[in-house]
């Protein structure tokens, strides 16, 4: 005889550990299956946009720092990338290494941090102190750079705020041959483990159709092949001049994620290598005018975020402030494959999933 | 120096955004009365603990008399004063506030609101001075001066030929854009297999790297959006914003081809009273929540869409803040 269940509406979080923030999901079980899961956002809304039609463009900086708060580096970007297109900005080739090495870092700090806190959510504790000892270098280098270690308000229209320090680059030279040994530390210590493949394996997975279909980006787009990374395919601020791989694989399931994730950090060590070796000097500002009036028009620019494609579209009419400013955030975007995803899995995997489409709350609400 | 000044401004900028100083920054007179009064009215709505609530009200209204001095003085004095008006007023909405109104209450009170403020400025007394603020304008003086300093923009350009837009518009008049023939070939596309009708204006947004930009009439919408993604093989929905322009409103596609490496932005407007549009969630799966984003922050509907609730703000907001005409007049914020 059948054991007889019942349907049960759970509800997880707000606040839940695994959701890295206060983000809700009803989910409707029936024994241990889901039937049906329902997410509910909008707890960490802070009106962003709202708030940038008053700002001008540089005290707008700092709010996108607060957006996706484990890389405020990309966030930076998009923004003061949207506003020199627009103003057709040349900005000098200092600043621009400078940018991509710290997005490089801030992509490879992300990363970890994702590492981390995902094992943690699955079950294994060490991996999350490995993780974050690593990430500290990486914090300590920003807050030698530009004086925090979260929120940096680093780039500016026209260039980034301080130039390296000295010793910085040498610091960043040092940093990539200690982080590829630890990352085969990571490799020995957890993508081969039987209990961990057993549980990620397999779970969580869409095709390449479906991916496009729900404009997915980033390692969750390519973990079904689809071969899509800004910066080769549209190579914004310096990436045209360094030599690195776009990782894809096909299984699209949470280990292809997984994997993808930590042959990104070993892709932007590589990016890292060949920019403190090209590192040209100059100044670090384009000349600028003290209020920034960007003339009538509008323009859509995107990055390659750690999490996948962010983007921002600005509509000026000229004013200090922006008419209307809008960004494409990966994490919310990708977030809404999840309730299809969860539909006939085992509740144990709504982290699992959950997990390895990696998000910040912080920018699914913006 | 100009970095903390940078900074100075923009703790101003954010000890404003913090509390109700968005409203009190760019409050007029009328307005700022037409609050203390709201604020002073609403325990005797409420009826309730009677006491404390009276002995409030006054403090938010010598907040409104600090504001109206505030043009007088100096910019920063009027800053503080409008700031400490904010905080002064806090509290005593904190103790009054009403835990749950009902979103028709709400409604209610914020159009009451507004057409107290409507009132005062069809007094006329709204001080002339504030014509740093667009936004108080009424559209009809908009238009008029956007048509004068275009007309001015234009003679000016005429007489340098070319002037100061002279790099922006250089590519467009001189040779076609290398994407001429994209935008041709989905003009052509669209009036072909929809209707010769359906494409309301097209161009090459040069700044944006040359993108082919097609605003689409608003019924003919759906039908096209199908077709693109059939015949020009446009798979990908990059972003969709809506923007309030005032007199329209607009919800802009980005959309790309994984197959082809094209990208088109398609711009569909709608009728700012009522303002529809069809949802493509039927054509691009990735539509869905980015439409509930539009029709929680502007309000436009979307029919045919599956599900079409408000998704960051909770259900019983009041209005759509993204709209021009938005009065963050909900005592909770």
């Amino acid at each position: 005889m059948a054991l007889r269940t019942e349907e049960l509406l759970l509800n997880v979080g707000p606040q839940h550990p695994s959701t890295h923030g206060v983000f809700r999901i009803v989910v409707k079980i029936d024994g241990e299956i889901i039937k049906e899961a329902t997410p509910v956002m909008g707890y960490l809304h802070r009106g962003t946009e709202k708030l940038a039609e008053n700002l001008n463009y540089t005290q707008i900086i700092p709010y996108t720092d607060r957006m996706d708060y484990v890389s405020a580096m990309t966030n930076n970007y998009v923004l003061v990338s949207a506003v020199e297109k627009l103003m057709q900005l040349e900005v000098p080739e200092r600043a621009e290494f400078l940018r991509v090495i710290v997005m490089e870092l801030q992509r490879i700090a992300s990363h970890l941090l994702w590492w981390g806190t995902y094992l943690l959510d699955i079950g294994a504790m060490s991996p999350f102190l490995f993780a974050f000892r690593d990430r500290e270098i990486i914090i300590e280098l920003f807050n030698e750079l530009c004086g925090a270690r979260l929120t940096y308000f680093y780039m500016r229209v026209g260039g980034v705020k301080w130039d390296a320090p000295d010793g910085w680059i040498q610091k960043v030279r040092d940093f990539v041959p200690y982080m590829r040994e630890r990352l085969k530390l990571y490799d020995d210590l957890v993508s081969g483990n039987e209990i961990f493949l057993a549980r990620i394996k397999g779970v969580g997975r869409y095709d390449a159709q479906t991916a496009i279909d729900y404009g997915l980006s980033g390692a969750n787009l390519r973990c079904t092949g689809v071969k899509r990374d800004l910066r080769k395919d549209q190579p914004y601020s310096v990436y045209d001049r360094f030599e690195f791989d776009v990782p894809t694989r096909t299984e699209g399931d949470c280990y292809a994620r997984y994997l993808l994730r930590i042959e990104e950090i070993k892709q932007s060590l590589r990016i890292l290598e060949q920019a403190v070796e090209m590192f040209p000097e100059g100044p670090v500002m384009a000349k600028v005018p003290r209020v920034l009036r960007p003339p009538e028009g509008e323009v859509y620019s995107r990055v390659e975020s750690p999490r996948g494609e962010i983007g921002c579209y600005v509509v000026s009419k000229g004013k200090d402030s922006p008419y209307r400013l809008k960004f494409r955030r990966p994490s919310f975007v990708n977030l809404q494959i999840l309730p299809k995803l969860l539909v006939g899995e085992s509740i144990t995997n709504l982290i699992t999933i959950l997990g390895a489409t990696d998000i910040v709350v912080g920018e699914v609400d913006a | 120096m100009t970095e903390h000044k940078d900074q100075e401004q923009l703790q101003e900028q954010q000890a404003a955004a913090s509390g109700e100083a968005p409203a009190a920054k760019d409050t007029t007179k009328p307005e700022a009365a037409a609050q203390g009064e709201a604020s002073a009215e609403q325990p005797a709505e409420k009826g309730s603990a009677a006491e404390a609530k009276p002995a409030e009200a006054p403090e938010g209204g010598t907040g409104a008399a600090g504001r109206n001095e505030g043009p007088a003085s100096s910019g920063v004095k009027a800053e503080t004063s409008g700031r400490q008006a904010a905080s002064g007023e806090a509290p005593a909405s904190d103790g009054e506030k009403p835990k749950r109104l009902d979103p028709a209450e709400r409604e209610a009170r914020r159009a009451a609101a507004l057409a107290a403020r409507a009132a005062a400025q069809a007094a006329g007394e709204a001080p002339a001075g504030d014509g740093e603020k667009p936004k108080r304008l009424d559209p009809a003086e908009r238009e008029a001066r956007r048509a004068a300093a275009l007309a001015a923009k234009a003679a000016a350009k005429a007489a340098a030929g070319g002037g100061d837009e002279g790099e922006g518009a250089e590519p467009a008049p001189k040779e076609p854009s290398p994407n001429q023939p994209l935008l041709d070939k989905i003009v052509a596309l669209i009036r072909d297999q929809v209707a010769p009708d359906a494409v309301e204006d097209q161009y090459i947004n040069e700044v944006d790297s040359h993108l082919p930009v097609v605003v689409v009439k608003n019924e003919h919408w759906l039908k096209t959006a199908k077709l693109l993604k059939q015949s020009l093989k446009l798979d990908y929905l990059i972003n969709l914003s809506g923007v309030d322009y005032e007199t329209y409103m607009e919800v802009v596609y980005h959309i790309e081809s994984f197959q082809t490496g094209e990208k088109y932005c398609l711009k569909v407007r709608t009728d700012r009273d009522a303002p529809s549009i069809a949802s493509v969630t039927p054509v691009w799966s990735t539509a869905n929540w980015p439409e509930r984003e539009v029709y929680d922050l502007l309000g436009i509907q979307f029919p045919g869409h599956p599900d079409l609730r408000r998704i960051l703000l909770p259900d019983d907001w009041a209005g759509h803040p993204l709209r021009k005409d938005y009065e963050p007049l909900d005592p909770e914020v």
